[in-house]
């Protein structure tokens, strides 16, 4: 027999626009800022440093090209990055979808601390997260102390932190989706006669698809991208092509493979870009969703506890083990536990040279940065989104995937290619402190375009068109309606493009001055020198970092409406 | 008041209003009648600027509105599903359009009041909408609408979603209630009882044209074409030939009214215009089946030389 197929309730087709003239001016000129901003900050960057690597006494030299992808070497690097990348998203998928499943369809206590909990590591700087995971699995960690068993030579170690890194990102996608799935479309199945995996597999599991599929991209992007962590776990043995930029263009100066290096990755990064906006669209459009708040309910019989129970043991064990040995390492000294680290972060003079200021004043810089970071992002991020709202055209639909370009490509090009680019005047902002925030907001803002998008989409267009109708102007209108609906949404973007800027590592590292370092940039560094002393301190600026951001997420958790977003 | 000429809208090949005439009277109120999918909405979102027109114009008061937006309009509509803001309590939502029009707050305030002793629901102005019942969150729409004293209201579907009794208490409250301020109403719906006990006058539409204007009675009285007749829901309507004052139907020869028009046409009979007598007189038919209907019961009667179904008589046969 056939089964019913999952409902599909296209949303009403809000009585087709207009589009007259005047709105297109409406949504040009929302876009004319946020298309400014990456036009100057973004492509202009990035363009200029491609440009100066490939062109040679303005000759496009476009046999570089070939030379630098028939590398032996740089195959390598191509081939770790992919699948580095398809084994951790594989990975992260089989660890998280059973944990999707439990926080969508059961109900018990500490559920939410458990939702915060699994959230936190994906806020996290990815340098903290590849210390954790060097304080865990690395020389002299947990595991080498109890059993003398090392992985940070291998790709374990870089595996699992990307999945501990991305783990939230499936759990929230798919969790998110799935806890608004009507369960009795399961019902319905199983009342004509299919078992319960058979309900599951017709009817639900059709419905997910796309988030899984979304979730998988996403991941697959975060990962091919991977910079901090592998940059830290990696070792001399493997690289991701982010790590060759870096390392192309900050230790062998060798700009034209960097610039083709970028060029690949743009590549992929746009192609994979292409998928996700594509499966993200459908979801949106086919899907019948209830208040997930009904959904859920107490696990019944063993089977049920023992899912409960497996998941919980894999957050202990990937989530909550790695943050604690992080915390435990930052007290553990070489006069016992103690503060010894957190004391000699207050001192510039004890770091060997290491620092021109006191380490703990990366705290103050982080936070101004952030908080310069965050405001951009949201003005930026806020216009894009409230021009995207309607979903028709396809002006929005390009401007769409623009926006999410700037996570997939080199950090490290963007912020070298501020360096460079940024130089002359009218645009000399070299020693401008605003040249860090800037950068960091790239990241920022298509955290609050996605936050944002799904929001203001749900708002009813009719509510609009009451206030219209009531004698309320269309800036007036949005103000009294969209705005107080939003404002939740909005507070979540912001805590979003905040822990997001504090986290930049990537174009960070090239662009901020030596006596002004961020807590990510400080972290790096005292990795990157010998010495129990540096390697503790980092630890304790990593616990620091690492509470700013749990905070950041907590007030979050708060105030996060219902609707998951797309993160 | 308002004055539709030609108005023409079309979503993609299809047009939903098709050169659509239409005009309403100062203080009067006209009810727009038909099936979904016949335009009616279309129609309110026209006047309201919701919409723009493909072809024809919009008058309102005599001005052509095609340049002047939805919130210059100067009209009200109250919308099928309320609409009601969700994060504003009640007394918000009714203040909404007269702080649109920069009224003052003490004057907002009284009217605010005044408003909600109208529609019945006196102080519950700090009340949630949410947590409002479906018949009040119509109230609360209707008051929200009425504030800011539009030239002309606008209705769709506005019992729409009440049952039964309540619908039916609220048509008289509500034409009592316009008839008192005078407003202007241009409401749609879907149900002809809504329709006759609301409106000074019924526009009946079909496939975005009017297929039928006039006050309730003549309408009723008169259906103008087989379509009109079958959703004021008379179902004795089949093909017939009249010559002089008889009629050749499916169901044998029937008298008609002198003066009636001659040759093919379409012949309604109204069920009470049809007695059940013992069998050998009148029309030899069969009773094939009985619905109760409250009041009176209706019998369906056959004749087995009627080839289609549909062409069974209805007859009214009482309480028996």
């Amino acid at each position: 027999m056939v089964l019913a197929r999952p409902e599909v309730a296209p949303r009403d087709a809000a009585a087709p626009q207009g589009g007259g003239p005047r709105r297109t001016a409406t949504r040009l000129g929302l876009m004319a800022l946020p298309l400014a901003f990456f036009g100057v900050f973004f492509a202009y960057p990035v363009a200029s440093i491609v440009g100066r690597g490939l062109k040679d006494d303005g000759q496009w030299q476009f046999a570089r090209v070939g030379e630098v992808i028939t590398d032996p070497r740089i195959g390598h690097v191509l081939w770790f990055t992919t699948w580095q990348a398809a084994a951790s998203t594989g990975l992260t998928l089989l660890l998280a979808l059973p944990g999707a499943y439990v926080l969508a369809r059961f109900d018990f206590p500490g559920k939410r601390l458990l939702r915060a909990v699994v959230t936190v590591p994906f806020v996290l700087p990815t340098v903290v997260v590849g210390s954790a995971f060097l304080a865990l699995l690395g020389h002299g960690g947990l595991l080498d102390e109890l059993w003398g068993v090392r992985l940070d030579t291998t790709v374990w170690a870089i595996l699992l932190a990307h999945v501990f890194f991305n783990y939230a990102v499936v759990v929230r996608t798919v969790g998110g989706l799935w806890a608004q799935l009507d369960p009795r479309q399961e019902e319905a199945a199983r009342v004509l006669g299919a078992g319960r995996f058979a309900a599951w597999r017709r009817v639900t599991l059709p419905a997910l698809v796309p988030a899984i599929a979304a979730a998988a991209l996403m991941v697959f992007l975060f990962t091919f991208t991977s910079f901090g962590v592998i940059q830290i776990l990696g070792g001399p043995r493997y690289a991701t092509l982010e790590v060759e930029i870096y390392q192309q263009t900050a230790q062998l100066l060798d700009l034209p493979t960097a610039a083709v290096l970028t060029l690949v990755q743009f590549a992929a990064v746009a192609a994979l870009l292409g998928v996700h906006a594509r499966t993200v669209r459908r979801r949106e459009a086919t899907l019948h969703l209830v208040d997930a708040a009904g959904t859920a309910r107490r696990p019944r019989g063993a089977a049920e506890w023992t899912l409960l129970g497996s998941v919980l043991a894999v957050v202990a064990l990937l989530v909550v083990v790695p943050l604690l040995v992080l915390v435990l390492r930052s007290f553990d000294g070489p006069d016992g536990y103690g503060l010894t680290y957190y004391r000699a972060l207050a001192s510039a003079g004890e770091n060997g040279g290491t620092f021109v200021v006191a380490p703990l004043e990366a705290i103050g810089n982080s936070l101004a940065y952030g908080l310069a970071a965050t405001t951009i992002a949201v003005v930026v991020g806020g216009l894009a989104a409230a021009a995207l709202t309607r979903r028709e055209g396809r002006l929005v639909r390009g401007f769409d995937a623009l926006l999410m370009l700037p996570l997939g490509t080199s950090a490290v090009t963007v912020g070298f290619g501020f360096l460079i680019s940024l130089d002359e005047p009218p645009l000399d902002l070299r020693t401008s402190w605003i040249l860090v925030p800037l950068a960091q907001a790239l990241v920022g803002v298509p955290f609050v375009v996605r936050t944002m998008l799904p929001v203001l989409r749900a708002v009813d267009a009719r509510l609009r068109e009451a206030a219209a109708v009531l004698g309320a102007s269309p800036l007036r209108a949005w103000r009294e309606v969209d705005l107080p609906l939003v404002g939740r949404a909005l507070a979540v973007a912001a805590g979003f493009a905040f822990a997001v800027s504090l986290g930049e590592f990537g174009a960070t590292v090239f662009i901020a001055r030596p006596d002004s370092p961020t807590l990510p940039v400080a972290v790096a560094r005292l990795l990157g020198r010998p010495g129990e002393m540096n390697y503790g301190q980092a630890m304790a600026l990593s616990t620091i970092l690492m509470l700013v951001c749990a905070v950041a997420l907590l007030v979050l958790e708060r105030v996060r409406t219902d609707r998951t977003g797309e993160f | 008041m308002l004055r539709l000429e030609e108005v023409t809208v079309r979503f993609g090949e299809r047009a939903a209003l098709d050169a659509v005439d239409l005009e309403v009277a100062e203080h009067e109120i006209v009810c727009v009648l038909g099936p979904s999918g016949s335009g009616k909405s279309t129609l309110l979102r026209v006047v309201a600027g919701l919409l723009r027109a493909d072809a024809g114009r919009v008058l309102l008061a005599g001005r052509d509105q095609a340049q002047v937006p939805t919130h210059r309009r100067g009209v009200g509509l109250m919308f099928q599903d309320h609409q009601l803001f969700p994060q504003r309590d009640v007394g918000g939502n009714v203040a909404f359009g007269l702080r649109m029009r920069g009224t003052a707050r003490a004057e907002t305030e009284r009217r605010v009041g005044e408003l909600l002793d109208l529609v019945g629901l006196p102080g519950a102005e700090k009340r949630l909408v949410g947590a409002l019942s479906g018949g009040e969150q119509q109230r609360v729409a209707l008051a929200r609408a009425l504030a800011p004293e539009p030239r002309l209201l606008m209705l769709d579907e506005p019992l729409g979603q009440l049952d039964r009794s309540l619908r039916e208490r609220l048509v008289v409250e509500l034409r009592a209630l316009f008839g008192r301020l005078g407003t202007t109403v241009l409401a749609v719906t879907h149900d002809q009882g809504e329709a006759f006990a609301l409106a000074d006058r019924v526009v009946v539409m079909r496939d975005g044209r009017v297929a039928q204007a006039g006050t309730p009675l003549e309408v009723w009285q008169r259906p103008a074409s087989e379509f009109v007749a079958r959703f004021l829901g008379f179902e004795n309507v089949v093909p017939a030939t009249v010559r002089g004052t008889s009629a050749e139907t499916v169901w044998g020869r029937l008298p008609v009214p002198a003066g009636a028009r001659q040759g093919e046409g379409c012949l309604l009979v109204r069920p009470a215009g049809v007695r059940l007598v013992p069998a050998g007189e009148g029309l030899p038919c069969t009773v094939a089946g009985r619905t109760f209907r409250g009041i009176t019961s209706w019998c369906g009667c056959g004749r087995r030389a009627a080839p289609r179904r549909s062409w069974r008589l209805r007859v009214r046969c009482g309480g028996s």
